[in-house]
């Protein structure tokens, strides 16, 4: 376990000095700042305010530019090394390769997860501070579905980091994953509904099994417990289950795939030439 | 100690390794020789458990260095042609090998001293921020700190002035015995004081295999 450990935390020491590290905490700090400037805890929007109103916004910005924040800064983290040879040096001493992938994987974690969380906590300190509303709730399911979320990526960008020699092809599939999972399939299943040639649920089906799409549904759940907003879409999903079980399966389902995709890089990572 | 059996590694259409059989015994100082895409690198990676092979097997003191890479790699000090452009500074990258290699920070400090490379003055310094000399120097401490009975230094000497490759070369003498040390090298000049086998290889086969 120590070797494990060892990595984790040689890799988020590394990461804390990364430049991209700087520019993405400030990103996700400076969100929040921004909101706070620009007011969007006085505005009202469908009945939205305060805090609510500002968690609202973070999450809608955060299911865009998170996951692709963590691809492109993570998708590397082998195929990095592998290409500059560092894999070559470093696991010349003697450390499973469970305890350095593994050990990898809890570092980045780390590194990906903290600030998207922390930049919630300035936001409820400060919204403290300012004599607002804490919306608890919402902050708790916000946090589970920040962690499931930044599992998902993380287990893919690993899982494309374990077979990709080069750390630019690893780059574009990042980049066409973050891409199909974000637009690609809203327009196809939008169009195919439009089509009339598939049964509704089944479209809707493949909509939910999308970790951006559960995670864009369970953010406004909270709000908006009927899914209203939704429209007739929202009668598929809660008549199926009920508001509590989406809200587990939205925060359990995303963590399944990054474990998954996670687990499938580790096995391609140990059968593979290392370098 | 290291006992190759009719190793055949391809990439893709490409033989790296052809069918080569050899063993490297205790107190041998090979210079592993060949021209460039001779397979020597993936000879020394197949024996550090990087390659799966196509054919035949690699075997150190009996372990396959793939499914017993842990045991097989604390008999191994490896230098690389290039260093790499680890972002760890100094003192995290001796963190790394002493916990997971067990190899005692001073004893890294003592053979860095050896080789004239100062390491308290730059331990917060990143390894790739340093210079090509002095990165080699810290591999080669790091190498002779860990006290394995297999050395594997893949021209080691290309980033060393003169004065470092003396240091580098007296550092050896003294720690060679009951070893295995396999030297990868253009040079044989450099290194015929310390070798007493040379192979050759050509082409992924190994074309000579001669006593010095």
């Amino acid at each position: 376990m120590k070797n494990l450990y060892l990595i984790a935390y040689l890799d988020l020491k590394e990461s804390l000095r990364a430049k991209w590290f700087v520019v993405y905490s400030l990103v996700f700090g400076g969100l929040i700042a921004l909101f706070f400037i620009a007011g969007v805890t006085e505005s009202q929007v469908m009945g939205f305010s305060g805090l609510s109103r500002l968690l609202l916004m973070y999450i809608q910005i955060t299911i865009v530019i998170l996951p692709i924040f963590i691809l492109i800064t993570t998708v590397r983290s082998i195929s990095g090394d592998r290409d500059n040879h560092i894999l070559e040096y470093m696991l010349s001493f003697p450390i499973s390769l469970k305890q350095y992938y593994w050990g990898k994987i809890i570092g980045r974690f780390i590194t990906v997860y903290l600030p998207v969380l922390f930049a919630m906590v300035i936001a409820i300190v400060y919204g403290a501070f300012k004599g607002a509303d804490i919306p608890w709730s919402i902050f708790f399911l916000y946090t589970g579905l920040l962690f499931a979320m930044s599992s998902a990526f993380l287990g893919i960008a690993f899982f494309i980091s374990s077979f990709v020699k080069s750390s630019e092809v690893a780059l574009g599939i990042a980049f066409f994953v973050w891409i199909f999972l974000l637009a690609f399939i809203d327009i196809a299943l939008i169009s195919l509904m439009m089509q009339n040639r598939f049964n509704e649920e089944l479209i809707i089906f493949i909509a939910m099994i999308n970790p951006m799409e559960i995670f864009r549904v369970a953010a406004i759940s909270l709000f908006d417990p009927e899914l209203t907003v939704m429209g007739p879409v929202a009668f598929y999903i809660l008549d199926s289950m009920s508001q509590g079980v989406f809200v587990l399966i939205s925060i359990g389902y995303p963590l399944a795939v990054g474990l998954f995709f996670a687990f499938l890089g580790f096995k391609i990572f140990e059968k593979k030439d290392l370098v | 100690m290291i006992k190759i059996d009719n190793l055949t590694k391809k990439f893709g259409a490409h033989i790296s390794l052809d069918n080569v059989s050899c063993e490297f015994n205790k107190n041998e100082s090979i210079a592993l020789m060949g021209a460039n895409g001779a397979g020597k690198t993936t000879l020394i990676r197949s024996i550090l458990g990087y390659y799966h092979p196509d054919e035949g097997s690699v075997a150190i003191n009996g372990l396959d260095p793939i499914k017993h890479r842990i045991n097989v790699l604390q008999e191994i000090s490896f230098v690389p042609q290039l260093p790499p452009p680890i972002k760890l500074n100094i003192d995290e990258l001796i963190q790394y090998i002493s916990i997971s290699a067990n190899v005692d920070k001073e004893k890294i400090m003592h053979y860095a001293n050896e080789m004239k490379l100062d390491l308290k003055a730059n331990l917060n310094k990143s390894f790739f921020k340093l210079s090509g000399g002095m990165k080699q120097k810290l591999l080669i401490a790091i190498s002779l700190a860990k006290k394995s009975t297999i050395i594997i230094y893949d021209e080691p000497t290309a980033n060393l002035d003169p004065k470092a490759r003396d240091d580098f070369y007296r550092l050896l003498k003294q720690n060679e015995e009951e070893k295995v040390l396999l030297f990868v090298t253009h040079r044989l000049e450099e290194v015929k004081d310390l070798v007493n086998r040379q192979i050759y290889m050509d082409l992924g086969k190994v074309v000579s295999d001669e006593k010095i």
